[in-house]
């Protein structure tokens, strides 16, 4: 196939889009970093990073926090997804909702919601105390953040590693078995190194996310951590200070180098089978014992994972909820508040991520169909300038941003580009574009070229051929990625803080943050925090669907 | 499947949330959602032709945004708790000369000026700060109701106060300068300190605390009126005094020097000022102290009223020395306390656990552990050194002044740790 000249140009306008809206922030951050001011490189910055005593111990907490979640999540979900895989099991569709729960909240409502439950004064304790005079300091410090982030961020190792375990063949069970193995160590021994790549890649993305996390600290006012002290640097010192950059400098580094190291972890040895997910092992199944453990373990997790749920829609209904374990008087109230005041906020966050989310599958599929379906040279750059994007936090984006284009003027008298909204279409469109275009590879994956040229043989030309058989083809991998970066966008906040200079342009993720900070914004902030969780569970819930219509032409069309 | 696309696109086009062709007033303020929402609909019932544009930040991150901006493209209004904010925008050329407004509305409240005196801004709503509590949590805890600072730092109290960070917010600078104005610098570290190690947390925001109150996280917090009163009276079960060691201070609003449409903005702060936008304060869920005089007649019966030398303050606050030494102040505070919390909770809870133990037995262990723990590592006489305030006040740009401030804060960071630290060896020896 010759490389059409227009999808030259497609690819030099995404290069470009992806250069502007991505590298050049992040270089600027980089390189504020490294400057003295002067034009000149220095360490100087680092050295003083270095020597703040506060610096050094944020640092380890960051790492402390995000390991011991990394290590508490595993816990959680090893057990959960070993069980829905493996063994004949009622319960699978209630580790699915699982799995998904946590992520349709935004994990710092959900740390708003945890301490009313689990806090100093919260539900549990009030019990406790009454109960037996002590108290749990679970939400104390770092304790309630890595507790929040757990709940938050388990289902990423969940789903990955279930997703591994199921592509396992079962021969190679059936041959472990054969030669005696069983039970632990049958798990230990054979099926967890085949599911390993699943299980660092989800473990290595829940690393980053609380690494970089600034909601949740924030809201449970933990201040001695890097991503909070990058923004405080940031937001009262000013954007001239230079160990706020420094911190992002660390960020990136970290991100792109845990994401590197998954990487070169599943490269480094062949976990290829011979075939895969060929025959679905047959379930095991579980001894009455094992099922009463089994359905205990998951219906405790479950109790746990709705608490910040539950919490926030008990708080939306509440009128007063101080120092007893259930709210008092019950109202409506907050809902008619957020509905009569807040509009314009959920009008936001429908506008900027639709438009984020349409800009997102209109790039996935035009890089998809450039990396997989043209020899065009440098191709793979990129797929890897949008994995990059993966591994930017979003305050380090968010303070690029800010610095690279202060002072630039939007055409049309649109005023300056930081503070119009467009601004959160770019910061939102290139921060999920990866979840777009990892969907749009996948569906178009599953199309096999044949079938182009089959219409390019009936004289289909090339833009036709697109038009009229590859993309209504990926329809379902399209709209699965349209949902993924919508309800990911709805949820996000980092950037968000920063990047919002008005009320009236602010999405819901910020008007749930500002009406938090109000004597009586709790409740209206809670019933808007049920309605940004109504919506994105209704949208994971049409991408869920989504994926399972496309599932059965997987077999068909693709291999 | 293209052509609804493209039709939704220019649906969404079409209600972009872009201003009107109107003047439009954007204020950059502080204050919570209850009191811009309530300003924000009056203004334009009365001047329907202008749009109100609320740009929330706290005060520090105001002001870095107002610095950043270009004259001409500039917000229009800057209406926050903290004089100094605004000192620090007047001398950064920022704000417009607007002088005196509504003549009705007096010269001084006690001994400071309501308006400043050089004309840059205005007096708009006058604020005390307090102690509030949560009288669930009090009485669950046994703790007695507080009445003045000096109250917060017996050991009763351990573990159930809250108090803001001033390096994150403006009202809690004001209240810990005040202390300090009204103790002095040795006295008013001592009583600070000793607050801040009975306390459950310095939380991140202002906000943090009276919400840590309302909800029962905390039992007492320092906190400016408005928190207090607003929530008392919408019916949370909360309590609010002031303490005789208390300054009232107004509440600012100003004009910004090169605003976009500098008269819209004008008749904002005119509006703020008149006898209509004064009586807004008086709503349940803001409960502000107005400046006009007239307008607390209408307040309900209780309201409490500076004018009418019903709060006693006994500060006379010089917001001179606490805009010279701000910078020496908040990075103290932060190094001291808020990012060594835990050890400072340690020390004194150490202390606590000694003197129990020994039974009010005298012992110069103890003495030693509390002088330890209750003296700030920047005495008076180095807090005025100006080489020690020109160096915080350096341009943040320059590497070599923020290596140099970097050294020093490190230096009292190090020594506020080693001082908790020996001092739980010496509580924990105390005989």
């Amino acid at each position: 196939m010759r490389t059409h000249p227009g999808i030259v140009a497609i690819a030099l306008a995404i290069a470009a889009f992806l250069v502007a809206f991505l590298v050049i922030p992040v270089v600027a951050v980089v390189y504020t970093a490294f400057s003295d001011g002067h034009g000149g490189f220095t360490l100087a910055h680092f050295a003083a990073f270095h020597e703040i005593s506060l610096m050094r111990e944020s640092f380890a907490n960051s790492l402390y926090v995000a390991g011991m979640t990394v290590g508490l999540g595993t816990l959680i979900a090893v057990p959960l997804a070993y069980l829905t895989v493996r063994f004949q099991f009622r319960g699978a569709i209630l580790v699915q909702t699982l799995g998904v729960l946590p992520l349709v909240m935004p994990a710092f409502v959900g740390a708003a919601a945890m301490q009313l439950l689990f806090g100093r004064s919260g539900s549990v304790n009030l019990i406790l105390k009454d109960a037996f005079g002590v108290t749990l300091p679970l939400m104390e410090g770092l304790n309630g953040v890595i507790f929040v982030e757990t709940l938050h961020y388990f289902p990423f190792i969940l789903l990955n590693l279930s997703a591994a375990l199921a592509n396992i063949d079962s021969s190679m069970e059936e041959a472990a078995q054969n030669l005696g193995a069983s039970g632990w160590r049958l798990f230990r021994k054979v099926v967890f190194p085949l599911a390993m790549p699943g299980y660092v890649a989800g473990a290595s993305l829940v690393f980053i996310k609380v690494f970089d996390d600034l909601g949740t600290p924030l809201v449970l006012n933990v201040t001695n951590m890097l991503a909070p002290q990058a923004y405080l640097r940031v937001t009262s010192i000013g954007l001239e200070d230079p160990i706020g950059y420094v911190i992002c400098v660390i960020l990136v580094a970290f991100s792109i180098g845990a994401m590197g190291g998954s990487w070169w972890f599943v490269k480094r040895r062949d976990y290829a089978l011979v075939s895969r997910g060929g025959v679905q092992a047959p379930r095991r199944r579980l001894t009455p014992w094992q099922a009463l453990l089994a359905y205990g373990w998951i219906a405790g997790m479950l109790l746990l994972v709705l608490s910040p749920h539950l919490g926030i829609l008990l708080l939306s209904i509440s009128k007063v909820w101080s120092f007893t374990v259930l709210p008092e008087q019950l109202t409506l109230a907050h809902y008619a508040t957020v509905f009569t005041e807040s509009k314009q906020m959920i009008w936001n966050t429908f506008l900027y991520c639709g438009l984020a989310a349409l800009l997102d599958v209109a790039l996935g599929t035009a890089i998809a169909y450039i990396v997989l379906r043209t020899k065009l040279p440098g191709r793979q750059l990129l797929d890897h300038l949008v994995t990059i994007a993966l591994a930017m936090p979003g305050l380090v984006l968010g303070i690029g941003y800010l610095r690279t284009f202060k002072g630039v003027e939007l055409p049309f008298g649109g005023g300056a580009l930081t503070a119009s909204w467009v601004i959160f279409v770019l910061a939102y469109a290139v921060r999920r574009l990866p979840y777009a275009l990892r969907s749009c590879m996948a569906a178009l994956t599953q199309v096999h070229p044949a079938l182009e040229e089959a219409a390019e043989n009936l004289g289909a030309g090339r833009w036709n051929t697109i038009r009229r058989v590859v993309i209504p083809l990926m329809m379902g991998g399209i709209l699965a990625g349209f949902v993924t970066s919508f309800i990911t966008a709805a949820a996000e906040i980092s950037e968000t803080i920063l990047l919002t200079s008005r009320e009236s342009m602010a999405p819901m993720s910020y008007g749930i943050y500002l009406y938090f900070q109000s004597v009586l914004g709790r409740g209206p902030g809670a019933a808007l925090g049920v309605i940004a969780v109504a919506l994105v569970a209704f949208g994971t819930y049409v991408s869920h669907r989504l994926v399972a219509a496309r599932s059965p032409h997987q077999s068909g069309g693709g291999q | 499947m293209k052509t609804p696309a493209i039709r939704a696109l220019a649906l969404a086009l079409a209600c972009l949330p872009f201003a009107a062709a109107a003047d439009t007033v954007t204020v950059v303020t502080s204050f919570p959602k209850e009191i811009t929402t309530a300003y924000k609909k009056a203004y334009e019932a009365k001047y329907p032709q202008d749009k109100v544009e609320i740009l929330n930040k706290n005060t520090a991150a105001g002001i870095a945004y107002v610095r950043e901006q270009a004259a001409g493209t500039r917000p229009e209004v800057f209406w926050a708790s903290a004089p100094d904010a605004f000192e620090v925008l007047s001398s950064s050329k920022l704000l417009a000369k607007i002088g005196p407004g509504n003549p009705a509305i007096p010269a001084k409240v006690g001994n400071y000026p309501v308006n400043d005196p050089e004309g840059y801004y205005r007096g708009q709503a006058l604020a005390g700060y307090g102690l509030m509590w949560n009288t669930r949590y009090v009485k669950a805890n046994n703790l007695p109701e507080p009445k003045e600072w000096a109250d917060l730092v017996k050991p009763v109290y351990f573990g159930h106060l809250a108090i803001s960070s001033p390096s994150r917010s403006g009202t809690t600078h004001l209240t810990v300068e005040t202390i300090l104005q009204g103790e002095g610098w040795t006295k008013g570290w001592e009583q600070l300190l000793a607050i801040c190690g009975n306390s459950a947390a310095i939380t991140e925001r202002s906000f943090g605390v009276p919400d840590g109150v309302n909800n029962g996280q905390f039992g007492i917090g320092l906190v400016i009126d408005f928190f207090g009163l607003a929530a008392k009276n919408s019916g949370m079960p909360v309590e609010f005094v002031y303490p005789s060691v208390t300054a009232i201070v107004p509440a600012n609003i100003a004009l910004i020097d090169g605003a976009k449409s500098k008269d819209a903005g004008m008749r904002f702060i005119e509006f703020t000022l008149s006898e209509e936008g004064q009586m807004l304060l008086l709503q349940k869920e803001i409960s502000r102290l107005p400046v006009l005089p007239s307008v607390y007649a209408k307040a309900p019966a209780g309201y409490p009223n500076p004018f009418g030398g019903k709060i006693q303050a006994k500060v006379n606050f010089d917001s001179n020395l606490s805009e010279s030494r701000y910078y020496v102040v908040v990075s103290l505070f932060d190094q001291q306390v808020t990012f060594r919390h835990k050890e400072l909770v340690a020390a004194m809870k150490a202390i606590y656990d000694a003197e129990k133990r020994l039974g009010g037995k005298k012992s110069a262990q103890l003495d030693e552990a509390r002088k330890l723990v209750l003296t700030p590592v920047v005495d008076e006489k180095q807090a005025a050194d100006p080489k020690l305030l020109a160096l915080f006040k350096a341009k943040k740009t320059d590497a070599e002044a923020s290596k140099a401030k970097a050294k020093v804060e490190e230096e009292w960071a190090a020594r506020a740790k080693a001082n908790y630290a020996r001092a739980v060896e010496l509580a924990n020896n105390a005989k």
